[in-house]
């Protein structure tokens, strides 16, 4: 039990309480089986993503270049699929198939030249995002397929609320739940995903044990480029029209959302839990705040405060601890 | 005697420039407690690598284990043969836990690609039973001591049918209460039928554990020595090739009035009551075990983490030290015993880090920092310490522990400070290096500097200071006058706290 307050994770727990019953008090419509699915499907796009995120950042680099590496690969597929037709498998395998690529382009240049993470990524952002700009002329795709939109409107659960107004659970965040098993499989009981934790926790002694730096390298950019070409995709889903500037720009509101959920930016740590928690966090604010009618402005700020605390003050406890202990480590 | 379990014969290597082995003989014995001992750059690293087959030696040398012959001979080989190294940085991962760190690389080695978590803790706990500790299989590595984490790494290497262990400095950042539970587990390894080969320079440890030594100077084996035959003094001869003398320091004549004075001075949990003197000139030692408070002491002294009650008075006048610039302003300068994450900057080079103390000093009309000042100033230090660098420009860590203690000494010294505090002034320092130390810190005192030496070896505070603290549980137990009692006065003193 004590155990547990070294973890950032319960804090973020505690708040995502504490936040819910004080929302709930003010509007009773926040802790609603519908209010839930509609923010289930609002932030799987987040959700996805932020997967992704928590992978790099537990191999001990950073990506920056998701939302390009999202938007690229969803506006070319679409392109392609509006020309010669597809379904949605194909759409997503596509989708998947050109991110994974550019991924793998991110971990390449990274392990090759040896260029720190974050130099690469902005850069390659600029690159992808340019390239599409260039192509596509900035133009949006509009009328997507129908089968993709009766798709994207399908209901895995469909229930009737007491006013009479039909709603259900989408089949949008299933995309998400097959991502979070596969992930936390991947992390917990490969050694894949424990040479992950290893090469953050001490990169020297990862290669010393054996691991291979590069397939490691090349999984987890990979990884997250496959996973920026799905939530591509769910974008364009819940959108229904392909922006080439939609997504861009929200690279820092992911990272931020993984950062809260406890993951460390200078690699080793970090859970699924924690980012889930992160992902819930973030979502709870902005809903809550138009539940609330208190204007959208104050979302970001509400944002930034809530990771200073909480990220804050599990950072202080370790200080204190430290300055406890460092007697200890002097001797 | 019987053959042994290796045998390396005319080992060289050759670097550009340096020949770090020179037709190296070296031999050990099945299941016996071997140590390697030599100064920095005497070739022991080299040797090691080359035994965990990380580098190969120039043509002309075999390498015979176990009795297979290897002409070429790499990891793979060494591993094979059951050889293990410990590095010295124990190559641990700190977020995992205890439990993987163990078992992870045997997993890896097995080439299984999914990881079966009832399989990590079996492989732990059978690693952790060989040799009967019990260490927190959850707990993550980077939240245990550093003597755990040791042992984790123990652990670690006993995963597989282990037959020799290299130990690279193991007891570097080990209290010596710790060190003893280090030797029964090498002694329990031994009566397993592991050979230990252990690195080392401290001496009195070696001549401890050890039942032969193996002694490079400057990439030669200079002999092999059964450990009964050795005593420190003869060790340490051996080491540098010179005849060391431990000098007495001349009794001079100190002023009256004390330079510093504390009286009752006490920080709960830490220390209480503490009362001494100190003149100038005079190099006060202050010795004892681990969380005796003798570097809590000094942490208060310095601001750090300052006392709760007492007084402290410098020449007389008391004064109230509640943060390091107090202190610093005083005139006190504090020498951490980490120096690596404590004392240097080490990425950054001798000269910036010389300077970092004094950059105030070193400022033109314009309140910009004057380059000239700053290179005679740099110069000027580099001199009076002697240290060694290619250039003033050299990255501190590329230097040896003696030149990087060195540095450390020349920045504090900088200041121009009159009283300094040293903890820990020669740990992880050879012999040489040390003696050199010494000198320079005798050389201060004779200056005038007021000087308080935190060791844990009795013949460091014996032989430099005039007078001996014994700390324990936080209080000063007793008080030696250096030139009146003796070395064995003080150890006994120290044997009977347990």
């Amino acid at each position: 039990m004590r155990r547990l307050w070294r973890y950032q994770e319960t804090y973020v727990a505690l708040v995502i309480v504490i936040l819910s019953l004080a929302i709930t008090l003010l509007n009773p419509n926040f802790l609603t089986l519908e209010n839930l699915f509609d923010l289930l499907k609002s932030y799987t796009f987040l959700g996805i993503l932020s997967i992704g995120v928590l992978f790099v950042l537990i191999s001990g680099g950073i990506d920056i270049s998701f939302t390009a590496v999202a938007t690229v690969a969803v506006y070319t597929t679409m392109y392609v699929t509006l020309q010669h037709g597809g379904n949605i498998a194909t759409v997503l395998l596509m989708s998947a198939a050109i991110g994974a690529s550019l991924g793998l382009i991110n971990a390449a240049i990274i392990y090759f030249f040896n260029i720190p993470s974050i130099i690469t990524t902005i850069a390659m952002l600029n690159v992808y995002y340019g390239l599409l700009t260039v192509f596509s002329g900035g133009t949006w795709l509009y009328n997507m397929p129908e089968w993709f939109r009766r798709f994207a409107e399908t209901n895995v659960i469909s229930l009737v609320n007491p006013d009479g107004v039909p709603y259900g659970l989408s089949v949008i965040p299933l995309i998400w739940f097959a991502v979070i098993v596969a992930a936390g499989i991947v992390l917990r009981y490969t050694m894949l995903g424990r040479g992950i934790y290893a090469l953050g926790g001490n990169p020297a002694s990862a290669q010393r044990a054996g691991f291979n730096i590069l397939t490691l390298n090349l999984f987890v950019y990979g990884f997250m480029g496959l996973l920026a070409g799905i939530a591509g995709v769910v974008e364009v889903m819940l959108a229904q029209r392909v922006a080439t500037n939609s997504m861009v720009g929200k690279e820092l509101d992911v990272i931020a959302a993984v950062v809260l959920g406890g993951a460390s930016l200078t690699g080793g740590v970090g859970t699924l839990w924690g980012t889930l928690l992160g992902v819930a966090l973030v979502g709870i604010i902005g809903n809550g705040l138009t539940l609330m009618r208190i204007s959208s402005y104050w979302y970001n700020v509400f944002i930034g405060l809530t990771i200073i605390v909480s990220v804050g003050v599990s950072a202080y406890r370790r200080k204190l601890q430290r300055k406890r202990t460092m007697t200890v480590e002097v001797e | 005697m019987a053959q042994p379990f290796l045998s390396m014969k005319n080992i060289s290597k050759r670097y550009i420039g340096v020949q770090a082995l020179d037709r190296v003989d070296f031999e050990v014995a099945h299941g016996e407690i071997h140590c390697l001992v030599g100064e920095n750059g005497s070739g022991k690293s080299t040797l090691i690598k080359i035994i965990s087959g990380a580098v190969q030696p120039d043509p002309g040398g075999t390498i015979e284990i176990d009795g297979e012959r290897f002409h070429d001979y790499h990891s793979i080989d060494a591993i094979r043969k059951g050889i293990e190294v410990i590095y010295q940085d124990l190559s641990l991962f700190p977020n995992l836990s205890v439990a993987e760190n163990i078992a992870l690389g045997e997993i890896l080695a097995s080439g299984d690609r999914f990881v079966n978590w009832a399989a990590v803790y079996e492989i732990a706990r059978r690693s952790m039973a060989r040799i009967g500790v019990r260490l927190p299989l959850d707990e993550l590595v980077g939240e245990i001591s550093i003597a755990d984490q040791q042992l984790v790494a123990i652990c670690r290497a006993l995963t597989r049918d282990v037959r020799l262990v290299i130990m690279d400095e193991p007891t570097a950042s080990l209290t010596r209460k710790e060190v003893e539970a280090l030797f029964n587990v090498v002694r329990d390894l031994q009566s397993k039928g592991i050979a230990i080969l252990f690195v080392s320079h401290k001496l009195n440890e070696v001549l401890q554990i050890a039942e032969r030594v193996t002694v490079l100077r400057d990439g030669r084996n200079i002999g092999c020595f059964p450990a009964q035959t050795l005593d420190d003094r003869k060790l340490a001869e051996l080491m540098t090739g010179k005849q060391l003398e431990y000098s007495r320091p001349v009794p001079v004549k100190l002023p009256e009035q004390p330079l510093l004075e504390v009286r009752h001075l006490s920080l709960r949990g830490n220390f209480r009551d503490i009362t001494f003197q100190l003149r100038a000139g005079e190099i006060l030692g202050i010795t004892g075990l681990l969380g005796s408070g003798r570097t809590e002491l000094a942490l208060a002294l310095f601001g750090v983490n300052p006392a709760q009650s007492g007084e402290i008075r410098v020449d007389g006048r008391p004064v109230h030290i509640k943060s390091v610039q107090d202190a610093v302003r005083l005139g006190i300068g504090y020498v951490p015993e980490n120096r690596l994450t404590q004392g240097l900057v080490s990425q950054q080079p001798v000269s910036r880090n010389i300077v970092l103390t004094i950059l105030e000093r070193l400022v033109n009309r314009l309140r910009l920092i004057d380059h000239r000042t700053v290179r005679s100033t740099v110069k000027h230090w580099i001199e009076q310490l002697s240290i060694k660098v290619p250039s003033p420009e050299a990255p501190v860590q590329t230097l040896s522990g003696g030149n990087q203690q060195r540095v450390v000494l020349a920045k504090w010294i900088a200041t121009q400070p009159r009283i300094l505090i040293l903890d820990g002034p020669t740990i992880g320092i050879d012999v040489a290096a040390k003696s050199a130390i010494h000198e320079i810190i005798r050389d201060l005192a004779r200056r005038g500097l007021g000087i308080i030496m935190i060791s844990d070896e009795i013949p460091e505070v014996y032989h430099n200071c005039n007078r001996v603290l014994v700390m324990h549980k936080g209080c000063v137990i007793a008080e030696f006058d250096t030139a009146r009692a003796s070395e064995d006065d003080i150890q006994q003193c120290i044997n009977q706290l347990g």
